[in-house]
Formats: structure tokens, sequence, C-alpha cells
């Protein structure tokens, strides 16, 4: 198992957000997040990176234990990348810097580098042509990307993505799902968040619905959305579907 | 650490110079109460006409602002103290204090009037005047109420800056509370009377720097 | 002679403008060291606070507003009157200039802490998650992604502040420095005659007006927009 997580809890102050949840994620598997708003999927999300600190349970993502006080987080982090909803590039460097910084930084490459990498991430999101360009002057499709190609530039493991696509217009959102895609296909694991059905049926190799701070049932696409077990599950799926 | 209690908080200064530096207080909170309003109504008489739209009343408005703002006030209550008596013009010092700020503290309450009035969008005054308001009562019941909801920190900061700045009054002899506590520091040749002072004037202004922080806080927070 | 003579006689004389204009320019030049101590030290301060405040260690932060809170509370001549009235007392004698220069960047570092902790905290916190989830340590996504997107919204405020707190340099006078103001106050007693004055004056506007200017640029320039 590249990730996983046994027995997660997390409280933010009296507030009990993820009560016992357990995920493992197998090599060059697409797991697909669904559930309510605030059932806890971004919690869980940031609890794989330490974004979050879980309350009690353990991560483990690539064989690194997470949470242990001795590792070193910041070096972890490079394995398991993250694109939000909100996409967070940084308004002051260009699309080539946003995707760089860490590379340098991190990653310890050199300018010269960090900048043939950087470069070669934006060709895999279809956007080398827009290296020099800050994210104000983006689609917010095209940010997303950039984004993307921040987070892989740094050839993770794994990828978490949350709601990536909630803050597009319509029709943005085919860009970056056919970015995720050709991602799927050159095998990497991913943990997507998100309200992309059609993606789901098509790419997802297991659906875990969520709620309340815990995974109420998963499986294949095609038994979560058709057969659903529980009450709970089959009314958020009418729900979302009559959208 | 006995010789520096002597020196900064001895207390039988401190009883002694007691009336003294109280007396310095109350003129300080005069003056507050005169020149804060005094400067208010002179920026807003600034900032309505900063606000026109024809240049030759704007254009010489704001070189206005710009020159106090670019002048020391001091420099300025010196001018007028010291300077004023060769024209032949001899004024008190508490009437060059109340001169200087009035111009001093105008252009700055006038300046950020001015950056109140115009976040207020032109379709406000639209809608007002679409009902029937005239231009005066526009200003007055839907232009003014907004501009200064939207700069009321910066209004504060600046009246903290009069009030603190009412303390130059001592160098043309107005025995407001820095002046008092140096007299008194001058006569015992100790400087509780000015620690006396300050804290004072931080006690009286603590709260409202609390407040200001906060509402600064909020404001770029806000803009982030 | 007309009024007009008499008055540019009394008030512009160029006899006295002659002989004390090297004084006035000489008090100019003080007041520029004082202004560029008081700014390098003032600013520098200010953001060394700031970004001592963002590591978020409780007493810490609760002195750093104190500190901040007491310099925005107390009127900067007080300050500068403690301290060079006061300190001797204390077995140390800082000269006018420096006791100016002390409170002053006092001064400074208080407001522009406040302002630069502003900045710091108005950078949504999106932008520390992504630049966290990348790797990125606590300070490099400080000083790499938090602290320039800060420092362009405080350009403007600070500049108002710094010139409105430099201005202050006049207040040196006071404790005998031989800034712009004290050399003109000291030609005017030692000639009766106030030009010395408006020549003091004229050089705090050749000084302080440009830089007034151009604050009204930088503040368009620089306006709160992303
Ligand atoms: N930093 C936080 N502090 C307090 N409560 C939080 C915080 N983050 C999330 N929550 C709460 O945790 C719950 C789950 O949030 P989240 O994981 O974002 O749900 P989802 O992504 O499924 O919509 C919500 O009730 C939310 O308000
Ligand atoms: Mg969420």
């Amino acid at each position: 198992m590249i990730v996983s997580a046994k027995d997660i809890h997390k409280h933010f102050g009296a507030l009990h957000v993820l009560k016992g949840v357990d995920l493992d994620v197998a090599e060059r598997e697409l797991v697909f997040v669904i559930g309510p708003s605030g059932s806890g999927k971004s919690t869980l999300l940031r609890c794989l990176n330490r974004l979050e600190r879980p309350t009690s349970g353990s991560v483990r993502v690539d064989g690194i234990d997470m949470l242990a006080p001795s590792t070193d987080i910041n070096h972890a982090r490079q394995r398991i990348g993250m694109v939000f909803q909100s996409f967070n590039l940084y308004p002051h460097m260009t699309a080539l810097g946003n995707v760089t910084l860490a590379l340098r930084k991190v990653a310890g490459k050199s300018r010269a580098e960090a900048d043939v990498l950087g470069q070669a991430a934006l060709e895999r999101v279809g956007l080398a042509d827009r290296a020099s360009h800050r994210p104000a002057e983006l689609s917010g499709g095209q940010q997303q990307r950039v984004a993307i190609a921040r987070a892989i530039a740094l050839e993770p493991r794994v990828m978490l993505f949350d709601e990536p696509t909630s803050a597009l217009d319509p029709e943005l959102v085919g860009s970056v799902l056919a970015v995720m895609r050709s991602l799927r296909e050159s095998g990497m694991t991913m943990i997507v968040v998100s309200h992309e059905m059609g993606f789901a049926r098509a790419a997802a190799d297991r659906v875990v619905f969520m709620d309340d701070g815990l995974i109420v049932e998963q499986g294949p696409p095609a038994a979560i959305f058709e057969h659903p077990t529980h009450e709970r599950t089959r009314a958020f799926i009418g729900q979302i579907q009559r959208h | 650490m006995e010789e520096m209690i002597q020196a900064f908080f001895n207390a039988d200064i401190a009883r002694a110079a007691m009336p003294i530096v109280l007396a310095g207080l109350l003129n300080t909170l005069l003056m507050s109460l005169l020149v804060v309003p005094l400067g208010l109504m002179g920026g807003l008489a600034l900032a309505l006409g900063a606000h026109s739209r024809h240049p030759l009343v704007r254009w010489p408005l704001m070189a206005w602002v710009d020159f106090f703002r670019a002048f020391p006030p001091l420099v300025l209550l010196v001018l007028l103290f010291a300077g004023l008596p060769f024209a032949g013009l001899e004024l008190g010092g508490f009437a060059c204090v109340a001169i200087a700020f009035f111009l001093n503290t105008g252009a700055y309450y006038g300046e950020i009037l001015r950056a109140g009035i115009e976040s207020i969008p032109h379709g406000q005054v639209e809608a007002a005047r679409s009902t029937g308001l005239s231009r005066l009562q526009t200003t007055t019941y839907i232009v003014l109420p907004q501009a200064v909801r939207n700069v009321l920190p910066d209004l504060l900061s600046n009246t903290l800056e009069v009030v603190k700045l009412t303390s130059l009054g001592s160098v043309v002899a107005v025995p407001e509370l820095l002046y008092q506590a140096r007299q008194a520091q001058s006569v015992t040749y100790n400087a509780t009377p000015i620690v006396m002072a300050a804290v004072i004037y931080f006690l009286i202004l603590w709260p409202l720097v609390r407040l200001l922080s906060r509402l600064e806080n909020r404001a770029l927070a806000g803009r982030g | 002679m007309t009024g007009w003579d008499r008055f540019a006689e009394t008030f512009f004389n160029a006899k006295v403008m002659a002989k004390y204009l090297p004084d006035i320019l000489y008090g100019m030049v003080v007041t520029i060291e004082l202004a560029v101590l008081i700014i390098l030290s003032g600013l520098f301060a200010g953001l060394v606070l700031a970004l001592i405040r963002s590591l978020g260690v409780r007493p810490l932060n609760w002195l750093i507003i104190f500190i901040v809170d007491l310099f925005r509370s107390l009127p900067p001549l007080v300050i500068i009157v403690l301290i060079y009235f006061g300190l001797p007392a204390a077995g140390a004698s800082p000269s006018g200039f420096v006791s100016t220069w002390i409170s002053l960047a006092l001064v400074l570092m208080a407001f522009a802490e406040e302002i630069f902790w502003a900045g710091i905290t108005s950078v949504p916190r999106g932008q520390w998650e992504a630049a966290r989830s990348t790797g990125l340590s606590f300070v490099q996504t400080l000083l790499e992604v938090v602290l320039p997107q800060a420092l362009r919204l405080t350009i403007a405020p600070l500049t108002n502040r710094t010139i409105a707190i430099t201005k202050g340099t006049a207040l040196g006078t006071v404790v005998a420095v031989t800034e712009i103001l004290g050399q003109a106050s000291s030609a005017m007693s030692n000639s009766y005659n106030p030009s010395p004055l408006m020549m003091g004056a004229t050089a705090y506007l050749v000084l302080f007006l440009p830089v007034v200017v151009a604050a009204r640029w930088i503040e368009t320039r620089f306006a709160w927009k992303r």
C-alpha cells in the first residue's frame, strides 16, 4: 500500500470531524472520494500530507510515517502532491516561478536544472507557452493546470486533489480533467475529492462515500453509483444526479 | 537598582509633582478638545473642495494639503510663534498651537476624508439625486456617513496623532502635560515627573491604540 | 519703503540669508543623516519584530504587542525628552542626535511592525498551505511566498507613516540637535531676523515635498489590488 491511513480521528476544539477513518490506497490506484459538504473529505486529504495533524491514528505514505516526530515532513511532502480548489498559485511569481520554487528550495536543484524540469512539467499540462505569465494573466483552468504542474514537477508518488474543478467555469472544467486523465494514464496514484461523476465512472478504480466523519461505504464506481447499499449513500447520489 | 528607582520612580517627588502634572493633563485634554474638532472642520472643507470636479478648485487644495503634509508641525509652530512677531503680530503660545494644528491636522484629516468620499460609488449619488435630494442633502445624508465609516480607522489614527502632537505645545510654553512635567523635572533635577507624564499619556491613549490595531488589521486583511 | 518692501526686508533679508545659508545647508545634512538612520533602523527593527511575531510564540507576541502599543501611545517628543534628560541618571548620556535617532526609530519600529504584521496576516491561508504542501519549510514559505506579497500591500501605508515620523527630526531641536530647525532658530536669535527661519522652512519643503508627491504616486500605483 502506498498510502495507509489507520483509525484517523480529528478534532477541531469540541468538533469531532473525523471519527476513525481507515483508507488504504494501492500503487497506481485512483480513489474517488464523495460525500456531503462538511463530511470531512478535505480534512482527510489534509491529514494525509499533515497540513492538519490528526488527533490520533497513523498515516504512512510510501513507507514513511508521516506523523513521527523524527520524519522530515518537508522532505516527505515532496512525495505527496496536492491540488487545491482555489489553485493557490503564488500571485507574485510567473507560472514557471510557481513550478520551480520547491524544486530549488526543497529538492535542492540549481536554477537551471529547476527551469528545465519546470518547463517539462508545464509541457505535460499543455502550458509550455505560458511559462512567463503571471497567474492573474491566466484563465482559471490554466491556473489550475499550473498548480498541477507545480505538484507533479516534484515527481510525487501520490497526488491529492481537493475539488480541483469546483471553482471553475463549466467550459474550463474539461481541460483540467483531461490533464488529470493523462496523469492517471501515466500511472500516478491519485486520491480525488470531486463532484465530477462522469470522471469518476470513466477513471476511478474505487469510489469512497464519506458522511459525518466516517467512510460509509466504498467499492467500484458502477457498484456505488448504481447499487448503493446504504440509505445515506443512495440519498446523496440521488441528490447530485438530479442536478 | 535603588538609584534607578530614585531617579525615575521617586515616590516623594511623584507626590509633590502630582498637582503640577495633573494641571498639565487638564490642559492637554482641553487642547485636544479644541484642536480635534477644528482640524476635522478644516479637513472636511478641504475634502469637499478637493472632491470638486473643477480643477481650479481641486488642484490648489491638493497642493495645500501636500504643502502641510510636507511641513513638520513644529516648524510651523515656531514660524508662527517666533516669526510672526517680526511682522508685528504677537500671538500667544496657545493661539499659535491652535492655528498650526488647524493647518497641519486639517490637511491630514482632509486627505483621509477625501479618500473616504472617493470610495463611495457614484451610483449612490445618482440614486439619491434621482429621489429628489439636493446636492447638499446627498452629501450630508448619503455620502458623508458612508465615507466616514469607510475611513474610520484612519480618522481615529489621525486623532491619536493629534493628541500626541499637543505635546509640541511645551516648546512654546503652553502649560500642557509635557511642559508641566519638564518644569517639575527642572526644579527637582529628577526624571520622575517626565516618567509620570509618559505613564499618563500611555494610560489615556492605550485603549485607542488597542482599538486601532484591531480595526487596521481587519481593514488590511479584508483587502488581501 | 512700501509695506511689501519692509516685509521682504524683514523676512527675506538677502544679507542675513547669505550669511546663514551655510548653517542651514549644514542643518540639512544633519537632518538627512538623522532621517536615513531612523528609516533604516526603524523599518528593519519593525520587520524583524513582525517576523518574530509570525512564529506565534505566545509570551513573545504579548511582549511585542506591548512594546508596539507603548511606542504608538507615547508622543515622540516625550520619548526624546525622557531619553535625553532621563537616561543620564541611569549612567548613560546619549547626545541629542542619538536621543532623537533612537526615539524616532522606536516609534517607526512600532508603526512598521503593525503594518508589516497586518500585511503578513492578509496573505490568504491557501498560500501557506500550497507552499507547505510542496515541502517548503515555515521560514521558506514566509520569506519566499508570504513576505513578497505582504510587502506589496504595505508599501503605501509604510511610506506615509515613514514620512510623518521622519518629519519629527525637527523635534531634535528641543535637545540641541543641529538639524535644520535648530540651525535656523539659533541663526534667528543671533541675527534678530526671521529670514533664517524662512530658509529653514524652505529647506524642509525642498526635502519633504518631493517625497510627499512621490507618496501620492505610490499610493495609486500600489493601491490595494492583486
Ligand atoms: N481549521 C478548522 N477549524 C475548525 N473547524 C474546521 C476546520 N477545518 C474544517 N473544519 C470543520 O470540519 C468539518 C469538515 O470540514 P471539511 O473537511 O472541509 O469537509 P468537506 O471537505 O467534506 O466539505 C466542517 O464542519 C468544517 O467546518
Ligand atoms: Mg472540502
